[in-house]
C-alpha cells in the first residue's frame, strides 16, 4: 500500500506525523505548566499534594511523547537528527537535563529518605517547567529563523576530518536565545503551557481554593501568552521565508513566505484558525462562565495550532531547518529524509498510531473519572506521591 | 585540512556514552524482570483472591515504580546522545538505525508508560481484571522496548539487510525482516531478557533472604522466594543457552572480538577453552604473543572450536591472523583491507566529483569500484595506525569470564534455593540467606560486565567494518564533551544514591497492611 506511493508523498506524509507529534507535545507540556504553579497554587501541603497527584499520572504520556518525537524524528529525517542534535549542543543537552530532573521527581519526592528533600524535588519539577518549555519553543523558534550550520556529505571521503555537518559558531545552540522571535516562541509555549495546567488542575481537582487561585492566575498567564504568541504570528506573517525552487533544489528568500504557506494551503488555514478558536474558547470558558471543561477545548486547539505551524514549516517547498550561514544546506524534507524503502516500512507501523491515542484516551478516562479533592490526599491509600 | 585527528574527542565521547549506557542499564534490567515477577504474583492473587499475595505484588510493585523512574531518566540522554554525540553516525546509518527506536517509541514506551499509570493509580478504581491486564502490559511493554533497542544495537555488530548509497553517502533499508531477524539480533534479545529476568529473580531472592534473616514478614518472604526461584532456575538455564548462542554468533561474525573474548593472540585447531586465566601478554609485546603466555590458566582442551564450531578441529582465528592475514584460511591482512577501505572512500569522493560535472562514465566506473571494495570501507580510515583495530584485550577477556562464571553459579544456585524450599529448610539456612544478599551485587556485575564484553570487544567500530568511532563522532570542542561528562555523572550519581536511599528505606519498611500503598 505505502510503498506504492511516491518519495515525496511519504515525506509529506511523514512531516505531518512528525508535526502532529508536535502538537500533542506542546499540548502534553500542561504538565510542565502546572509544575511551575504547584506553589502560586497550592498554599498547603495538602493542596500542592493535590496538584502534584493529579499532573504526576500524566508526567509519563509527555515523557514519552517527547521520546517518541525523537526517534521519530531520526527514523524519517535523519539529516536533521545528526545536523542539529549534534550542532546545537548546548541548547538540546539543556533540554535533556530540564528532563532527566524530571523524571525521578515524582517518584522521589514523598517518599522517607529521599535524600535531596521534598523542596528540592519541586525545584526540579519547577525548572523542567520553565526550562523545558522556553527551551523547546526557541528551539523550533529555528525552524523559522535559521541556524549556523553547513552540511557536506562529501566530507566523508576525508579520513581526518570526516563530520557532514558541522555548526559554524562557536555558541553550539546558545545563540538561538539572541534572536528574539525565537525567543517569543518560546515563551508563549511557556504560558501556553501554565493556561493549559491551569485548565488540568480545575477539571481534575476539586478543591475551592485551587480553584478561585487559578482564575486569577488565568489572566496572569493568560494575557503574557497571547501578547508573545501574537509578536511571533504577526512577525512570522510578515518576514521572508526560506523557500526552494523544487526543481533546481535551490533555496532563496521569498517575501512573506509562510502567510503563502498558509494561504496556498487552505486546509492548513482553518486547522490554524480552529485550532487558536479552540485554545481562546478554551480560555473564555474557564474565565468568564467558570467551566472546567475548558482543558479539552483548549487541549485540541493547541495540537491543530502546531500542528499547522509545523506543516507550514515544512510543506510547500519550504525548507524547514534553514542554514543562514549557507542558505543551500538549507534541510527541506526533500533532502533530509529517509530513503523510499525505509518511510514506507515506517509507515506501517504509523498505522498504530490511533490505536495507541485509543488506549491510551481509554486508560485515561479510567484513572480519571473521579475529581481529586481533600479526602483523597488525607487518605493514605489513595494516592501515590 | 588537519593530519592529526583529536583522539581526546573521541575517546571522551565513549566515555559519556558508555556512562549514560551503563547507568541507563542498572535500572533496566530490574524493570525488565520484576514486571514478569510482580504479573505472576498478581496472577495468583486474582486467581486465589488471597489478599496476602496482593500485600506482596504491591511491595515489589513499590520497588518496580522507584527503580522505573530513574531507568527513563537515564534512558531518554542515550536517545538523543546518537544525535548530540554521535552526529556522523546518525546520518550514515540513521536510515536503517532510526526506525527501531521510532517503532521503540510507538510500540513499547507507550503501552508501558500508558498501562503503569493504570497499574499504580488504578487498584480502587478499576476491575480486578483490567487491573491485571495492565500488569502484564506494563511487562510486555517493558520487554518490547527491549527488542526494538537490541534490534538496533545488533545490527551495529552485524549490520546486514541494507545497501550503501552513494548518491546519499549513506546506508539504505532493502530489507526490514533481515534487520529484525538476523542471528545477532537473535541472540542479543534472547540473552539480555533472559539474563535480566535473572537478575531480577536474584534481587528478589536476596530481599527476601533479608527479611527471614530478621525474621520479619515470613510468609511474604517465603512466597516471593519460591515464585522467584523457580522463574530464575528456568531464565538462568535459557540464559547460558542463549549466551552460549551468542558466543557461536560472535564467531562467525566477528571473529576480532571472539578473539578478545578468549586472549588469543595466535589461532589454532583444537583450540581450548580458558576456564580461568590471567592475561600476561598484549600484541604489543611481540616477546609474549601467544595465549599460551597467560600467567595462569585452567583450560579445557579442544572445547573452544566445539562450542563455536560443534567441531573439536575447527580453526579459530587468533588476534595475529586477523591482523596480519592466513592463507590457509583464507584470512586477509588487515594491510590489505586497509588498502581497500581506502580505495572505496577515494572512489566515492570520484563518484562526487564525477557526479558534480555530470561525467557518466567516470560515476559509473568509480561506482563499480566503490561496491567491490565497499565491504572494508571503514577500514580506510585506519591508513595511519593499524593497530587501533584490535579492541582492549584484557578488559574484554575478563568481563567475558567474569560474565559466564557468575551465570553458571546462578544456575547452580537457584537449584540449591529451591531444594532448600522444598525440604522446607530455607527459614533457617543463614549461610544460603546470606549468599542470596551477596548475590544481588553479583548479578549486577554480571550484568555490567556482558555490555563492557559486547560494547568494547568490538571496538574500534560503531558499525562493524563500516563506520569506526572516530568518523562517527559529532565535531565538538573536546571541552564541551567533558563538561557534559561531568554533569552527567554528577547528576546520575546524585540520583543513584537518592534512590539506593529511598529503596533500602521502603525495603526496611516491608510491605505494608492491606489498603497502602
Ligand atoms: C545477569 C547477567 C548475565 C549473565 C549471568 C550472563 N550474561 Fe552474557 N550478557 C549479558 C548478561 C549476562 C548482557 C548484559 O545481557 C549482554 C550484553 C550484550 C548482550 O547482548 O547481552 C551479554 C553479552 C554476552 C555475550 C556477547 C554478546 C555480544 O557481544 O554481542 C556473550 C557471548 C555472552 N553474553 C555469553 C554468556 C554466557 C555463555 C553466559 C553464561 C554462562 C552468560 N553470558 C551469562
Ligand atoms: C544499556 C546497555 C548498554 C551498555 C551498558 C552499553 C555499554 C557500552 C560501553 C561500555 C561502551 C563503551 C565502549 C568503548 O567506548 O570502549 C558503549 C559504546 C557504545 N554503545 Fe553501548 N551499551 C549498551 C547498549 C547499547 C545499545 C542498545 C546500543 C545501540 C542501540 C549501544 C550503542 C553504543 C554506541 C553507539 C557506542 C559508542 C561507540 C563506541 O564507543 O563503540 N549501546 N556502550
Ligand atoms: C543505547 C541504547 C538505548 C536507548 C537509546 C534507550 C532509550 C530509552 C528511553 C528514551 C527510555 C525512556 C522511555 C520512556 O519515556 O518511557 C528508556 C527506558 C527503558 N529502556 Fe532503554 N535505551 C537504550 C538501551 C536499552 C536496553 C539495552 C534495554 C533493554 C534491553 C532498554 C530497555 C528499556 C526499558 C525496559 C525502559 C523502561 C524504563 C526502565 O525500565 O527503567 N534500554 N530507554
Amino acid at each position: 500500500m505505502f510503498e506504492t506511493l511516491e518519495l515525496y508523498t511519504l515525506q509529506q506524509y511523514w512531516w505531518a506525523i512528525i508535526s502532529l507529534l508536535a502538537g500533542l507535545l506542546v499540548f502534553l507540556m500542561f504538565v510542565q505548566g502546572g509544575q511551575t504553579l504547584i506553589y502560586t497554587l497550592g498554599k498547603t501541603d495538602t493542596e500542592r499534594s493535590m496538584i502534584v497527584n493529579t499532573l504526576g499520572r500524566k508526567w509519563e504520556l509527555t515523557f514519552t511523547t517527547l521520546v517518541t518525537f525523537g526517534g521519530a524524528f531520526f527514523a524519517s529525517f535523519p539529516l536533521f537528527y545528526s545536523t542539529s542534535f549534534g550542532g546545537a549542543y548546548w541548547v538540546w543537552m539543556a533540554i535533556l537535563f530540564a528532563f532527566i530532573i524530571q523524571a525521578i521527581s515524582y517518584e522521589f519526592r514523598t517518599k522517607p529518605a529521599n535524600f535531596l528533600g521534598k523542596r528540592t524535588y519541586e525545584t526540579f519539577l519547577f525548572i523542567n517547567g520553565a526550562v523545558g518549555t522556553i527551551l523547546i519553543g526557541t528551539a523550533v523558534g529555528t525552524f523559522f529563523n535559521g541556524s549556523m550550520f553547513s552540511v557536506d556529505k562529501t566530507n566523508l571521503t576525508n579520513i581526518y576530518d570526516s563530520a557532514i555537518s558541522r555548526w559554524e559558531t562557536p555558541y553550539h545552540g546558545l545563540e538561538a536565545v539572541l534572536n528574539l522571535h525565537n525567543v517569543a516562541l518560546g515563551l508563549a509555549v511557556f504560558f501556553l503551557a501554565r493556561v493549559l495546567g491551569i485548565l488540568y488542575i480545575v477539571n481534575s481537582i476539586n478543591d475551592d481554593n485551587i480553584f478561585q487561585r487559578s482564575r486569577k492566575q488565568m489572566i496572569y498567564n493568560a494575557v503574557p501568552f497571547l501578547i508573545f504568541f501574537l509578536y511571533f504570528i504577526i512577525h512570522l506573517f510578515l518576514k521572508q521565508g526560506f523557500a526552494l525552487n523544487p526543481d533546481s533544489g535551490e533555496i532563496y528568500m521569498a517575501k512573506y513566505k509562510y502567510f503563502h504557506n498558509l494561504i496556498q494551503m487552505p486546509v492548513v488555514l482553518v486547522l490554524f484558525i480552529v485550532g487558536v478558536g479552540g485554545v481562546l474558547a478554551g480560555m473564555a470558558n474557564f474565565l468568564f462562565c467558570r467551566g472546567i471543561k475548558g482543558i479539552w477545548a483548549a487541549g485540541a486547539g493547541t495540537v491543530l495550532t502546531v500542528f499547522s505551524l509545523m506543516l507550514i514549516a515544512g510543506l510547500n517547498n519550504t525548507a524547514y531547518y534553514p542554514s543562514v550561514y549557507n542558505l543551500q544546506h538549507s534541510l527541506t524534507i526533500r533532502n533530509s529524509s529517509s530513503s523510499h524503502y525505509t518511510l514506507s516500512a515506517m509507515s506501517y507501523v504509523s498505522l498504530f498510531i490511533p490505536v495507541v491515542i485509543a488506549y491510551i484516551y481509554f486508560a485515561w478516562k479510567a484513572i480519571n473519572k473521579k475529581q481529586v479533592d481533600k479526602a483523597d490526599i488525607e487518605d493514605d491509600s489513595a494516592h501515590l506521591y | 585540512m588537519t593530519e592529526t585527528f583529536d583522539y581526546s574527542l573521541i575517546d571522551w565521547s565513549r566515555a559519556q556514552f558508555a556512562l549514560t549506557a551503563m547507568y541507563h542499564w542498572i535500572f533496566v534490567p530490574l524493570t525488565l524482570g520484576l514486571g514478569f515477577i510482580m504479573a505472576i504474583m498478581e496472577t495468583i492473587y486474582v486467581r486465589t483472591g488471597d489478599p496476602a499475595w496482593k500485600r506482596i505484588t504491591k511491595f515489589w510493585m513499590t520497588i518496580f515504580g522507584i527503580n522505573f523512574a530513574i531507568g527513563v531518566a537515564t534512558g531518554i540522554i542515550l536517545e538523543f546522545e546518537f544525535g548530540t554525540n554521535w552526529s556522523n553516525y546518525s546520518w550514515f546509518v540513521g536510515d536503517i538505525f532510526g526506525a527501531p527506536l521510532a517503532i521503540e517509541g510507538i510500540m513499547a514506551f507507550f503501552l508501558e508508560s500508558t498501562f503503569i499509570a493504570v497499574m499504580f493509580f488504578g487498584w480502587n478504581k478499576i476491575s480486578k481484571k483490567f487491573h491485571l491486564i495492565s500488569t502484564w502490559l506494563v511487562a510486555i511493554g517493558a520487554s518490547l522496548s527491549a527488542l526494538w533497542i537490541l534490534v538496533a544495537n545488533a545490527w551495529m555488530q552485524l549490520p546486514v539487510g541494507m545497501k550503501f548509497n552513494p548518491e546519499t553517502a549513506r546506508n539504505e533499508m532493502a530489507n526490514f525482516w533481515e534487520v529484525l531477524l538476523s542471528p545477532m539480533a537473535v541472540s542479543k534479545f534472547l540473552h539480555t531478557i533472559s539474563s535480566s529476568y535473572t537478575l531480577a529473580a536474584l534481587v528478589v531472592i536476596g530481599i527476601s533472604s533479608w527479611f527471614l534473616l530478621k525474621k520479619r514478614h515470613v510468609v511474604f518472604a517465603r512466597r516471593s522466594i519460591v515464585v522467584a526461584a523457580v522463574f530464575g532456575l528456568t531464565t538462568s538455564l535459557f540464559t547460558i543457552l542463549t549466551g552460549d548462542y551468542s558466543a557461536k554468533v560472535i564467531a562467525r561474525h566477528q571473529p576480532m572480538k571472539f578473539a578478545a573474548f578468549e586472549g588469543m593472540y595466535v589461532g589454532q585447531r583444537n583450540a581450548p577453552l580458558i576456564a580461568i586465566g590471567v592475561v600476561s601478554s598484549s600484541p604489543e609485546d611481540p616477546e609474549n604473543k601467544n595465549a599460551k603466555d597467560f600467567a595462569f590458566k585452567i583450560e579445557i582442551p579442544n572445547f573452544l572450536s566445539y562450542m563455536a564450531f560443534q567441531d573439536i578441529n575447527a580453526f579459530i582465528p587468533g588476534i595475529q591472523d586477523l591482523m596480519d592475514g592466513n592463507e590457509e584460511h583464507d584470512i586477509l591482512p588487515v594491510s590489505e583491507k586497509i588498502t581497500r577501505g581506502k580505495l572505496a572512500i577515494d572512489a566515492l569522493a570520484d563518484f562526487k566529483t564525477a557526479k558534480n560535472a555530470g561525467d557518466e562514465e567516470k560515476m559509473l566506473k568509480s561506482r563499480q569500484v566503490l561496491d567491490e571494495n565497499f565491504k572494508y570501507f571503514g577500514y580506510g580510515y585506519f591508513v595511519d595506525d593499524p593497530s587501533r583495530l584490535i579492541p582492549n584485550v584484557p578488559v574484554t577477556f575478563y568481563s567475558f569470564h567474569l560474565m559466564v562464571a557468575l551465570g553458571m553459579w546462578f544456575l547452580l544456585f537457584f537449584a540449591i534455593v529451591l531444594l532448600l524450599v522444598y525440604k522446607g529448610k530455607i527459614a533457617g539456612s543463614g549461610f544460603w540467606l546470606r549468599i542470596a544478599i551477596v548475590n544481588i551485587p553479583l548479578a549486577y556485575i554480571a550484568s555490567q560486565a556482558g555490555w563492557i564484553t559486547a560494547e568494547m570487544g568490538r571496538q574500534p567500530w560503531v558499525i562493524q567494518d563500516l563506520m569506526p568511532t572516530l568518523t562517527a563522532v559529532s565535531r565538538l570542542d573536546t571541552n564541551a564533551v567533558i563538561t557534559t561528562f561531568i554533569l552527567f555523572a554528577l547528576i546520575f550519581t546524585t540520583l543513584l544514591i537518592a534512590e539506593l536511599k529511598i529503596m533500602f528505606k521502603q525495603i526496611k519498611l516491608g510491605p505494608k497492611p492491606e489498603g497502602g500503598n
